[in-house]
């Protein structure tokens, strides 16, 4: 049997906007991915942490509170402390577009933003996958 | 045969051709449904409100039950209060933002804080990095309270605060600025959102679990009923579940069974009803489906004044009066098209204003990008002047009373409420159905639907998945410059080499003891206030005594 892509749905920082990463959370589900969604409030080590401990693929983070710049490559700086290079990262929410480049210098491989489907965040995801699943 | 027998003959035919007319040229859509979902019929008729009794459910505005609005003359008396929610960067930022909005014509402030302060946490924090000033202002003690109002005379301003957890000590922050004013306590008029219960299911800046933080509520529903009479103490809040994606249905009904189970709590706590009731208000969301908003506006009023009466034996008329702030809808904008959200807001503003809102929020056209700038939220200002003065929606009272439609849906709103209401008394209540996560679990599943059926093209955005153009990136957005959270914790530093930090010890102890018993709160966290103690410091001294929250996760 095909080995489920295991993502981790993590709320960065102190935002209560959590509307959109459930959703997601749902919809990659129903995609057939194995889903673990971190609730609010969590810090770069909590997310970093939990997924080590859940030995996921994807990390998938929501933030709508303008503190991405902060919070995005912070969890990048941690990953790569603990050798997971190999974890595909992404991230959504109210991102301007003009702080993309710069996330993506930081090694998030997307941002997607207001008024993306589902469906082209799953197709990313397939195709972007950096491990094997 | 009498009118009605009439009118369902005449009705029998018509649908006889309705069915052949689309057997030639089919409808547009095999199912056609409110912005909610809701069934929506070809034609609605007096067969679809024959059997309402018009003094009972509809009645007169001003009077019982309030269905048409809860005063006598609504808008032809006095307009709704046109709020700006604001705030961001620093005080002295939100406090130029503050004095823009006044001059160009709005009645009131409402603020925007940070999340820092929202959570409790000052500026100097380790989990407010990269948060200060961003979605609000930030404000760590009195002495950035007393610069965000300085120069506006709050004996002649009402002011809003969308603030909950920690309500009581930005209310205390308000009340020592009018005292360094020389305005009383009893002169001001405003409102605290102090609202935990939906921050649990739909917005996420709680702090303490529910037991403790009902009795922070309480505790000021307590104190201003005598010390602050003319303060809202709770703003009870529908507009954060519906943009969490809940119905329209959903909205009412969760929102007065908060409601509910604040006034179980006030009179658990000894209270007599009438004493704090009058000063409840509420806030509702205004979406985009015109009729069913406004049917949903009156069906709140009428079911929560029946609550009032009925559950609550409620006699003063203002108990039974469900007085709403409404803001337009966040979620219903686009980040493709900005201008479109214009119009947008233009209808959602037209549905508060014929539900009888006594307060309103217009969202400026950029706020799926980034904070609105001082151009765009001229324009959302300019928005409900036009509806005001230019519409005609003003010049009579509830003009959409008697539409066949409206009527049979602000009844059907009604039904619906009043089933999940039922649900949720059958559960223990609105506290305990949080906790089991049921409130939570119905508006992600309303939200989920909602959003296949974007993706499915079901339902059309214009602009998102129809109608689509290329654009060049936005440009002129507001960006908060990352250096204010170093300017706050510079201020901090300073504040606490200058304070009497003897007195603010003093203030904290005595927090702390009357914390465990079962004193009101508000005299003392004023006293700790006046001294500067900062928000995080009270805060972290109530977290001490009360625990924290921890979030029922589901999916």
């Amino acid at each position: 049997m095909e080995q489920k892509i295991r993502v981790l749905v993590a709320k960065p920082g102190l935002d209560g906007h959590d509307r959109g990463a459930k959703v997601v959370a749902r919809a990659f589900r129903d995609a057939g991915m194995e889903v673990i969604y971190t609730g609010l409030r969590q810090t770069p080590e909590q997310i970093v942490n939990a997924a080590l401990q859940e030995d996921v693929d994807v990390v998938a983070m929501s933030i709508l509170s303008g503190a991405h710049n902060h919070l995005f490559p912070r969890v990048m700086e941690l990953l790569r402390e603990k050798n997971m290079d190999d974890v595909l990262v992404i991230g959504g929410g109210v991102i301007p577009d003009e702080d993309i480049p710069g996330l993506k210098a930081a090694g998030i491989a997307e941002i997607f933003t207001p008024g993306t489907a589902t469906g082209t965040t799953i197709e990313f995801i397939k195709n972007n996958l950096k491990r094997k699943a | 045969m009498n009118e009605i027998e009439t009118i369902q003959q005449a009705n029998t035919a018509y649908e006889a051709g309705v069915q052949k007319a689309a057997a030639r040229f089919p409808e547009r859509k095999k199912m056609f449904t409110t912005g909610s979902n809701a069934p929506v019929n070809t034609l609605y008729t007096p067969l679809d409100t024959k059997d309402i009794n018009y003094v009972e459910k509809i009645g007169f505005p001003g009077e019982y039950p309030y269905t048409r609005g809860v005063q006598n003359t609504m808008y032809r008396g006095r307009l709704w209060t046109m709020r700006q929610y604001a705030g961001f960067s620093t005080a002295e930022e939100s406090n130029k933002r503050y004095k823009f909005l006044l001059d160009q014509g709005t009645t009131g402030l409402s603020v925007a804080f940070d999340l820092p302060t929202q959570i409790g946490y000052d500026s100097d924090h380790a989990l407010s990095q990269g948060e200060v000033g961003k979605v609000g202002v930030a404000i760590d003690s009195l002495a950035d309270m007393e610069i965000l109002f300085d120069g506006i005379p709050l004996d002649k301003v009402s002011t809003s605060m969308t603030i909950n957890a920690p309500a009581s000590v930005l209310l205390a922050m308000y009340i020592a600025v009018a005292e360094k004013q020389g305005v009383k306590p009893e002169q001001l008029n405003g409102t605290i959102q102090n609202d935990i219960l939906k921050e649990y299911v739909a917005r996420g800046t709680y702090i303490f679990p529910p037991e403790p933080s009902m009795r922070l509520i309480t505790d000021i529903f307590a104190y201003c009923s005598k010390d602050v009479p003319n303060w809202n103490t709770i703003s009870i809040s529908g507009y954060h579940i519906r943009e969490a994606g809940s119905t329209a249905s959903q909205e009412v009904a969760f929102t007065l069974a908060d409601g509910i189970a604040y006034v179980d709590a006030a009179i658990k706590a000894g209270l007599s009803v009438d004493d704090f009731a009058p000063r409840l208000s509420f806030f509702f969301n205004s979406h985009n489906d015109l009729f069913e908003e406004v049917a949903k506006f009156r069906a709140a009023r009428r079911v929560w004044a029946s609550i009032m009466k009925n559950r609550f034996k409620a006699s003063n008329p203002k108990s039974l009066m469900l007085r709403f702030h409404t803001q337009t809808g966040g979620s219903t904008l686009t980040a493709q098209q900005p201008d479109n959200n214009i119009v947008r807001v233009a209808i959602q503003t037209l549905a508060a204003v014929l539900g009888g809102t006594q307060s309103l929020h217009t969202n400026s056209k950029d706020e799926a990008l980034a904070l609105p700038t001082e151009a765009s939220v001229r324009i959302a200002l300019r928005t409900q002047q036009i509806v005001a003065y230019e519409s005609g929606a003003t010049e009579t009272i509830d003009p959409l009373a008697g539409s066949y439609y409206v009527e049979s849906m602000t009844d059907r709103i009604e039904k619906e409420a009043l089933e999940y209401i039922a649900r949720i008394d059958s559960m223990g209540g609105a506290v305990k159905a949080i906790e089991r996560g049921y409130v939570q679990q119905e508006i992600q599943d309303a939200a989920y639907s909602y959003q296949m059926d974007i993706e499915s093209g079901e339902r059309v955005v214009v602009g998102m998945n129809k109608f689509q153009i290329k654009e060049a990136p936005p440009t002129g957005l507001l960006k908060v410059d990352p250096i204010v959270g170093e300017q706050q914790s510079q201020k901090l530093r300073e504040l606490r080499a200058k304070r009497d930090n003897a007195a603010v010890k003093n203030s904290l102890v005595t927090l702390e003891k009357a914390a465990q018993g079962n004193d009101n709160l508000m005299p003392l966290i004023l006293d700790a206030v006046r001294c500067y103690a900062t928000l995080g410091e009270i805060c972290d001294i109530l977290r001490g005594i009360f625990g924290e929250y921890q979030q029922k996760v589901i999916l």
